[in-house]
């Protein structure tokens, strides 16, 4: 038996088939995995993410101490509540996590990282900031629920204490801020708008039944897995670990160049790689033949070289099979996935494959 | 808890046979397997007249979360595989025992029930693995 979360009565109340992710016993899902992920494209869904690690750093030097931890340059974050994605890196550039940093003030940062690296994460995180004298807080007293959809928002919105709600009705994506009890998120993990809501455990089942009355369906963790790959999310120990640097794992646009005198952890490597024209490749496939692409496969680029799959799953919204995958240096734009024994066909193409309920692919597609 | 249909044999591996008048066997996974396995999107089927030993690879059934196996309970040849599921993987979780079957083999020897599950007995086995 694993760790359960505030919300683990709940899910059983609802139906869940409860699988272990990472030591947490966690719902699956509650029915239809598909059902689940269609009601978030099109409606609301609501997932239970109480096992993710909130840790608040603060101190004079946090920000000092954030320019030197991660990748991303928290000096982007002018505004209060502003959030920022980004990798931690170890010092021969694999990511040893990715996280979201919530800017609230100069001198109290918010991180949410993720639960199966929550122990090493958080010794990294100290035996760093004892330098810069910043104290590192783990909030597990916190649950998180995140709601997610085209009427997420709307509908979360009467769980929101009253005199808070029209300031978070306001906020802008990608920012989060307190709402009294409650730590309120524009930010989420599967390309839909809606809200990641932070609130004293023993809140949330409360919150939970709320949103469910409001008509926000329980999601489980099949769904949050298709609805981020459909999205192009990495999933961290899938797409990304200590092994893997973020520029061959698609996260360029995390990394902070500028200014060129900063010195962050795993820069070195990083700066050696930038350029390399061993560099991998981290695409987007769609497959072309019938079948269902997953993790590990082998991509074979005719006359080039092989890669590998790195997430691969069906995408309900596409109705056809897509995968994030690690591939050589190259121009093409076609490959072959070994399935079975089989070559089948796929295409290389710009993700993400679905963004706020609608598909952005080529699903016709030209061969150059 | 469902009834399990009254007709038919069944397999450790959660799948269904059903004895035709003309002496084939039509095979599916049981409402245990589909549940388990979550929504279908995909049945990858065999060849009609390929020839397959008892417990060799038939067919592969994926759900959105995995891609499963599903073994011949028989010795025989495939004599009809269920083509909609090709179009309709779905069949499978909404009509198990019926419109959700997957091939149709002409068994090679006598089938030995004393090898497979009455309803009872497999109503017995999936009791157990409850527990």
């Amino acid at each position: 038996m694993g760790s359960k979360t505030p919300l683990f009565d709940k899910h059983n109340e609802a139906g869940a088939r409860i699988v272990d992710f990472g030591g947490w016993d966690m719902p699956l899902h509650y029915g239809s995995q598909k059902e689940e992920h269609h009601f978030v494209r099109q409606n609301a869904g609501m997932f239970d993410v109480s096992h993710m690690t909130i840790v608040d750093l603060s101190g004079e030097r946090v920000r000092a101490f954030l320019q030197y931890l991660v990748a991303n340059d928290v000096a982007k974050l002018k505004d209060p509540g502003k959030a920022l994605y980004t990798a931690m890196l170890n010092a021969d550039g694999g990511v040893i996590d990715d996280l979201i940093i919530y800017y609230l003030s100069d001198t109290f940062y918010r991180l949410v990282v993720n639960a199966a690296t929550r122990e090493k994460d958080l010794a990294w995180i100290r035996e760093k900031a004892a330098a810069f004298d910043v104290a590192v807080t783990e909030r597990a007293e916190l649950g998180m629920i995140a709601v997610q959809g085209p009427n997420a928002r709307e509908l979360a919105a009467p769980s929101i204490d009253e005199d808070f709600r029209a300031a978070a009705m306001a906020m802008k994506p990608f920012y989060g801020m307190q709402a009294g009890e409650m730590f309120i998120a524009r930010t989420g993990y599967t390309g839909e708008d809606g809200f990641e809501i932070c609130m004293p455990a023993t809140d949330a089942p409360k919150v939970w039944d709320q949103l469910l009355a409001a008509g926000v369906a329980p999601c489980g963790l099949g769904a949050r897995d298709t609805l981020r790959l459909e999205a192009a999310m990495n999933l961290y120990g899938t797409d990304m670990d200590e092994t893997v640097s973020p520029l061959e794992a698609g996260l360029e646009w995390t990394i902070a160049w500028e200014p060129a005198e900063r010195e962050f952890i795993g820069r070195a490597p990083l700066e050696a790689l930038r350029n390399s024209p061993e560099r991998q490749r981290f695409v987007g496939l769609l497959l072309e033949d019938r079948g269902v692409l997953r993790n590990h496969q082998k991509v074979v680029v005719d006359g080039v070289g092989e890669g590998e799959i790195t997430s691969g799953g069906f995408s309900p919204t596409i109705d056809k099979s897509i995968a994030l995958a690690r591939v050589p240096a190259g121009d093409y734009d076609r490959a072959a996935v070994e399935v079975r024994g089989k070559l089948l066909n796929v295409r290389i193409v710009k993700t993400p494959f679905v963004r706020n309920g609608q598909i952005r692919i080529d699903l016709v597609g030209e061969t150059k | 808890m469902n009834e399990l249909p009254g007709d038919l044999l069944y397999t450790k591996d959660h799948e269904w046979l059903r004895r035709e008048d003309d002496g084939s066997v039509t095979i599916g996974i049981t409402d245990h397997a589909q549940s388990a396995l979550g929504d279908l999107v995909y049945v990858e089927l065999p060849e009609v007249d390929l020839e397959v030993d008892e417990g060799g690879e038939m067919a592969v059934v994926e759900s959105v979360k995995a891609a499963s196996d599903v073994y011949a309970p028989i010795a025989g040849s495939i004599a009809a595989v269920n083509e909609e599921l090709a179009d309709d993987p779905e069949k499978i979780n909404s009509d198990p025992y019926g419109d959700g079957w997957i091939v149709r083999m002409q068994p090679s020897d006598s089938i030995d029930e004393d090898a497979l599950m009455s309803p009872d007995d497999y109503q017995q086995f999936l009791d157990d693995l409850d527990d």
